[in-house]
């Protein structure tokens, strides 16, 4: 599912003396199919963005298009679009409710007004997309570890089949391993459905090992588009908006100011072990 | 909605009210509040809605601001007003239907009590956006001192009052943020009976204690890491002093009340 978002802006407070520009007339096509990362400092706009993509919060002007059809034109449609749009908040285990995980994970779908049969289904193939097994279905989402919740959480929205996932830093708070099981999950996914991947993160590493395209942004505009490659070879632009390029290219840097022939734009762990390999071999030799 | 309970909220502002010593301002709201369900007729009404009228003016709060707090509460007023309509009993009978009798006087009484009650809120509201919690900690903890003597744990009181209101904005955005989150999964708070209204709110309600629990068991956990025990010789850093401005907002107060008194025995 393609989104088109148009000249986006949004006022917080407005007509107060608290009034703040949190977006300011922001321009953003996502194919569909495409995995894309929103990255920029704390404030930059990224949670209001995100939060205008299933109509959350309404746009003060500007549209975003949904397939080409104006999110907020028909409020009658706001169930479907959320159901297409599934949104993973923050800390999203903090939503959690029900007495068991398999409740929990039904709520989403039984919203949307599914047949029983097709809640379970649903349940039981987004529990299994997290890689959560039946052990877990009657278990008190309370009593769960950390990395758990948040599966289970972002099971709860993978259970009403959205077309497009956004995830807002779906991995802050957690544990390395915790990390690779989400991320790899949600990688996994995109790649066996075709579904449309926002992810919103801090971790530059992730964002160059996942995305096909990044955006960035600083202080409510779009500063900075790309694929991984072009966005962090700005590398003092990001700098400047205190955001930094992934460690692996400050190492490859290092290496090449100490005189070894390494190029520069590498971004991921797997691709500079490439390199330095191949650069092994050839001392060695 | 729930961004418009202003009970317990401050507004920041440089006013003669804002300035005042919380002691003052505590007891004049209570003496405020006593003279409410005091008066009677419309003069001292009338009088009385002029003082808070002067008073939200000299306190530079936006009166926007100040009616938001009312909204929430449309709903106490509604039956407050329905409730004394029906029930006061009188002469003058406007209409009949079955056993529902409402009267003139019964329309009377539900104005009053109707004004009674949005002054009420008004009045408690203007100590709250014109005071700081920690303020208002510390002129409740001094102005139950006394009664420390008779074994009124002033300062565990004073203490657990200005946790709940520092908490009250904090436990608003957690609201929103839950609300948000379940609307993302579809949750509907808006169309329905009052019984679904009622059943869509558990979702919300539920992750709501678990995280009020979580930072009650956060906060003390902090405190005791501090060494936080009880009031008990403890020294503060900001002595309350009562400047000459107090003495004079306390006269106006005592003023106001010589006011009111003398507008009822006259008329």
């Amino acid at each position: 599912m393609s989104i088109e978002i148009s000249h986006l802006t949004h006022l917080y407070n407005p007509g107060t003396a608290m009034e703040r520009k949190a977006l300011d007339d922001v321009n953003i096509t996502i194919d569909d199919g495409e995995f894309v990362a929103f990255i920029g400092h704390t404030g930059s706009g990224k949670s209001t963005l995100i939060q205008h993509l299933n109509a959350l919060i309404k746009p003060t002007s500007g549209k975003i298009l949904l397939d080409g059809e104006d999110i907020n034109a028909d409020k009658s449609k706001l169930k479907s679009i959320r159901q297409k749009v599934g949104l993973v908040f923050q800390y999203p285990e903090h939503q959690l409710f029900e007495m068991t995980v398999f409740k929990d994970v039904c709520y989403g779908p039984k919203n949307m007004g599914l047949s029983e049969e097709e809640v379970q289904n649903a349940a039981e193939k987004a529990l299994s997309l997290v890689g959560l097994d039946q052990t877990f279905y009657d278990k008190s989402p309370f009593e769960l570890s950390g990395g758990q919740k948040r599966r289970v959480a972002i099971a709860g929205i993978l259970a009403m089949n959205p077309r497009v996932l956004v995830l807002d830093e779906p991995t802050a708070g957690v544990d390395p391993r915790g990390r690779d099981e989400i991320l790899g999950a949600i990688d996994h996914m995109h790649k066996e459905t075709g579904i449309t991947v926002i992810l919103v993160s801090h971790s530059m590493e992730d964002v160059a090992k996942f995305a096909d395209r990044i955006v960035v942004m600083n202080n409510g505009h779009v500063a900075l588009t790309g694929t991984p490659k072009e966005v962090f070879s700005h590398v003092s632009e990001l700098e400047e908006m205190g955001l930094a390029a992934p460690q692996t290219s400050y190492v490859m840097k290092g290496l090449k100011d100490k005189g070894l022939n390494v190029p520069e734009d590498v971004y991921t762990v797997d691709e500079a072990t490439d390199v330095l390999y191949k650069l092994l071999k050839q001392v060695t030799k | 909605m729930i961004r418009d309970i202003t009970v317990g909220q401050y507004y920041a502002a440089d006013s003669a009210i804002h300035r005042l010593d919380p002691r003052v301002k505590i007891l004049g709201t209570m003496a405020f509040v006593v003279m409410l369900f005091i008066i009677n007729d419309i003069y001292s009404y009338a009088f009385s809605i002029l003082a808070l009228a002067l008073l939200i003016a000299v306190s530079k709060v936006p009166s926007s601001f100040i009616f938001r707090g009312i909204k929430s509460i449309l709903f106490i007023i509604f039956l407050t007003a329905i409730l004394n309509a029906v029930t006061t009993k009188g002469t003058h009978i406007l209409f009949q239907a079955g056993i529902i009798k409402v009267t003139l006087e019964g329309v009377f009484m539900a104005i009053k009590m109707v004004v009674r009650l949005i002054m009420l809120i008004i009045g408690s509201s203007l100590l709250t956006l014109t005071t700081t919690p920690i303020q208002l900690t510390d002129g409740i903890e001094s102005l139950l001192k006394p009664f420390r003597k008779i074994g009124v744990p002033s300062a565990e009181i004073a203490m657990m009052m200005s946790i709940a209101l520092r908490f009250v904005p904090t436990l608003l955005d957690e609201t929103d943020k839950i609300m948000k989150a379940q609307q993302a999964r579809g949750a509907d708070f808006e169309t329905g009976g009052l019984k679904q209204k009622a059943q869509s709110l558990v979702p919300v309600l539920v992750p709501l204690f678990v995280s009020a629990f979580r930072r009650a068991d956060e906060l003390a956990t902090a405190m005791e890491a501090r060494c936080y025990h009880g009031g008990n010789n403890r020294t503060r850093m900001n002595k309350m002093v009562l400047k000459s401005c107090d003495y004079k907002a306390s006269a106006v107060i005592v003023l106001y009340i010589a006011i009111t008194v003398a507008i009822m025995i006259i008329w």
